[in-house]
């Protein structure tokens, strides 16, 4: 019965601290313009389900997408069992769903193991990827010290965690041989390799390990939700809104300014008759994180600092300071910030400039490596672009060579100095 | 050079099915003018009815609006869907992803809507039509050519297969490129890169690029792009290479090997 309350309550303290960030990330997110969304969304959920269901965009680099599979369908399917735990937290029961499912349930728990281990297995292999192999995307320069613990304290989580299920499977067989009170699950295949470590044990000893291994396997994937909101993880979530939202246009349209439109319009004389009001044009391009939509703030939340961007970038690749994923990375800590600020954006400090100079938005060639790169769909260019928007029309902040070709194309009507009237002459030319 | 303008043909009472627009680099760079000539040597020889704007012609504003400038880019936007809705053109062909790009997925939301074809899927189009016939012995057959992808193209557009299939048609040896087709590595021109001095950096992004091209043992570099003719052509003579390798344009490859 104590067990019960205190599970309850447990269970009740981290959904509230779980709800509460949701509240506070969503809120984060709607710092953003509200964008229309265009195209189908039959193809919107094409995408959710090859890109983010399928990983589509994974299996481009085979081992990495083979083991993160593992972990992904580790993940939503011993999930399934979790939803058992918590049954059997709140009922007291034992291993709820064994009567009801009779000889199905032991080959769950059989298949939920080989998962178990898979997990276990992949964590480890991604940990030396990271930390022994050393692959260079994982070690790039935004990557300092909180975005590769926060990489490895989840590899590590994932396998303790997955540890901690093998190591109840196995008490738990050693408890049904010898007390009838313990459902039978049969054998259990990878769990009974750990059975000898605990075969010595007397009965009580046995009882407090099966608990303990329960109670930390729950409050460990409790207490790891929770930690998710904070962490680059957030991707398990968010990966599947964000290929929801990706723009379906061809990856070089950059979307329209209406209200330039507007004023561009009446400028050469060509306003129709305006049936809106005019509104107040607010900021042209992006300063701050409030400029941008929440497809982007969104975007940021769903990165998860896998460098693929990044490493395909031309100049990042050449040596200069753009990065991508740290375009993502810097979207997301600032609007972290503006949440802790308790949504204010006066506190003196801005995306552009505090977190993103102008030589890295300069440096871009809008070449779309890192919007193809990216497995969930993340588009690190449109913000680039609304950063430039911003300096070009309010700063008029351009690079000096940029603002004569503005100049140039204003004048001549070609980016370079030649007279407009000299435009046909490659004609006149002697073949 | 015979080459019709829109206002020459309207005033004759002709509308032509074509408009070629030739874009800034085509009528004003050096290197690229050889490329516009030698796809109108290719328009000529098919006997294909076409136009241009000549003087009437101005940047589409690609530059302008990738550098952050949306104001020029619309004000050319718009003017220059003024002259093309005024001679009611209707189909575009360009030798230039960027134009092409621009006034096939820009254009559309501010009044301009055409049939946009890049000169690469025309001419892949005319090969496949059989209206393209390449003479046999020609300077290509065999020879080892790469396929430089061009970003706007590429990825912006998924344009991949069309300019590799107006290679396949000159019988050439055509080797990839370790980054090619989506993970194609840009030439460091786009997104106005073309327009100012790169940032700080370790290296330039044409000289990774070519490079990378050089690798493959190709003797003709090809590309479908002004900005990555420059870039690679540029890249070709920093490690001294123009005798041996040279960048050439699709349309060039062509015009050259049917002897035009």
């Amino acid at each position: 019965m104590i067990q019960q309350v205190v599970f309850a309550i447990v269970l009740l303290g981290f959904s509230y601290f779980i709800a509460r960030r949701i509240g506070l990330i969503s809120k984060g997110i709607q710092l953003g313009k509200q964008t229309p969304l265009t195209g189908d969304s039959s193809s919107r959920w094409k995408n959710v389900l090859l890109i983010a269901f399928g990983q589509k965009k994974m299996f481009k680099r085979f081992i990495p997408a083979v083991l993160h599979f593992f972990i992904y369908a580790g993940f939503l399917i011993i999930n399934l069992e979790v939803f058992e735990f918590i049954i059997d937290g709140l009922a007291g029961t034992h291993r709820f769903f064994a009567p009801y499912l009779g000889s199905i349930y032991p080959v769950l728990m059989n298949v939920f193991e080989f998962l178990a281990v898979a997990v276990l297995l992949s964590c480890v292999f991604f940990l030396i990827r990271r930390n022994v192999l050393k692959v260079p995307r994982f070690w790039s320069a935004e990557m300092t010290r909180w975005p590769r613990l926060d990489a490895n304290t989840i590899l590590v989580v994932e396998i303790v965690l997955m540890f901690a299920i093998l190591t109840m499977n196995a008490t738990d067989q050693l408890l049904q041989s010898r007390d009838a009170h313990y459902t039978a699950t049969g054998s259990l295949f990878f769990s009974s390799f750990l059975m000898p470590v605990f075969e010595n044990l007397e009965i009580g000893s046995l009882i407090l390990v099966e608990r303990f291994a329960w109670w930390f396997h729950i409050v460990g994937i409790l207490g790891f939700a929770l930690y998710v909101t904070y962490s680059k993880h957030l991707h398990i979530f968010m990966a599947f809104p964000n290929t929801y939202y990706a723009r379906l246009e061809p990856k070089g349209q950059i979307h329209n300014m209406p209200v330039v439109t507007q004023e561009v319009k009446s400028m050469l004389g060509l306003a129709e008759a305006s049936t809106t009001p005019p509104t107040e044009p607010g900021r042209f391009g992006a300063k701050d994180v409030n400029d941008l939509s929440r497809v982007n703030l969104m975007a940021a939340f769903s990165c998860t600092e896998c460098g693929r961007c990044t490493s395909e970038c031309p100049a990042n690749l050449t040596g200069k300071k753009l990065s991508p994923r740290k375009i993502m990375m810097d979207t997301r800590d600032r609007v972290e910030e503006v949440i802790k600020n308790g949504g204010k954006l006066d506190d003196g400090k801005s995306l552009l400039g505090d977190y993103i100079t102008k030589e890295e938005i300069n440096a871009c060639t809008s070449c779309n490596a890192c919007v193809e790169a990216c497995p969930v769909m993340i588009n690190p260019l449109d913000i680039i672009i609304e950063l430039r928007r911003y300096v070009a029309m309010e700063e008029s902040g351009s690079p000096a060579s940029w603002n004569s070709m503005f100049q140039n194309i204003e004048t001549n009507f070609a980016p370079w100095k030649f007279a407009s009237s000299d435009r046909f002459n490659w004609a006149k030319d002697q073949a | 050079m015979n080459v019709p303008t829109l206002a020459e043909l309207t005033a004759k009472g002709e509308s032509p099915e074509i408009l070629f627009w030739v874009g800034c680099a085509g009528s004003f760079d050096d290197r690229y003018k050889r490329v516009t000539k030698a796809f109108v040597k290719i328009m000529h020889a098919l006997e294909i009815k076409f136009g241009v704007l000549g003087t009437e012609e101005s940047c589409t504003g690609d530059p302008a609006r990738r550098a952050g400038n949306e104001f020029l880019f619309q004000m050319q936007a718009m003017s220059n869907i003024q002259v093309l809705n005024g001679y009611g053109v209707k189909k575009i062909v360009t030798a230039c992803p960027h134009c092409f790009n621009t006034l096939k997925n820009e254009y559309p939301e501010l009044g301009g809507n055409y049939e946009v074809i890049h000169h690469a899927t025309f001419l892949q189009q005319l090969i496949n039509d059989g209206k393209i016939k390449l003479k046999d012995g020609h300077a290509f057959k065999g020879k080892k050519i790469t396929f430089h992808d061009s970003c706007y193209l590429g990825r912006a557009n998924n344009i991949y297969e069309a300019p590799r299939e107006v290679l396949e048609a000159l019988d050439a040896d055509l080797v990839e490129m370790k980054r090619c087709r989506t993970t194609g590595l840009c030439c460091g021109a786009g997104g106005a890169q073309m327009f100012k001095d790169a940032e700080k950096g370790k290296k330039e992004i044409n000289t990774e690029r070519t490079e990378e091209a050089l690798a493959t043992g190709a003797t003709t570099v090809a590309v479908a792009c002004p900005f990555c003719m420059t870039m690679m052509t540029d890249g070709v003579k920093s490690k001294e290479k123009e005798a041996e390798v040279k960048v050439k344009d699709l349309a060039e490859l062509i015009a050259e090997a049917n002897g035009l």
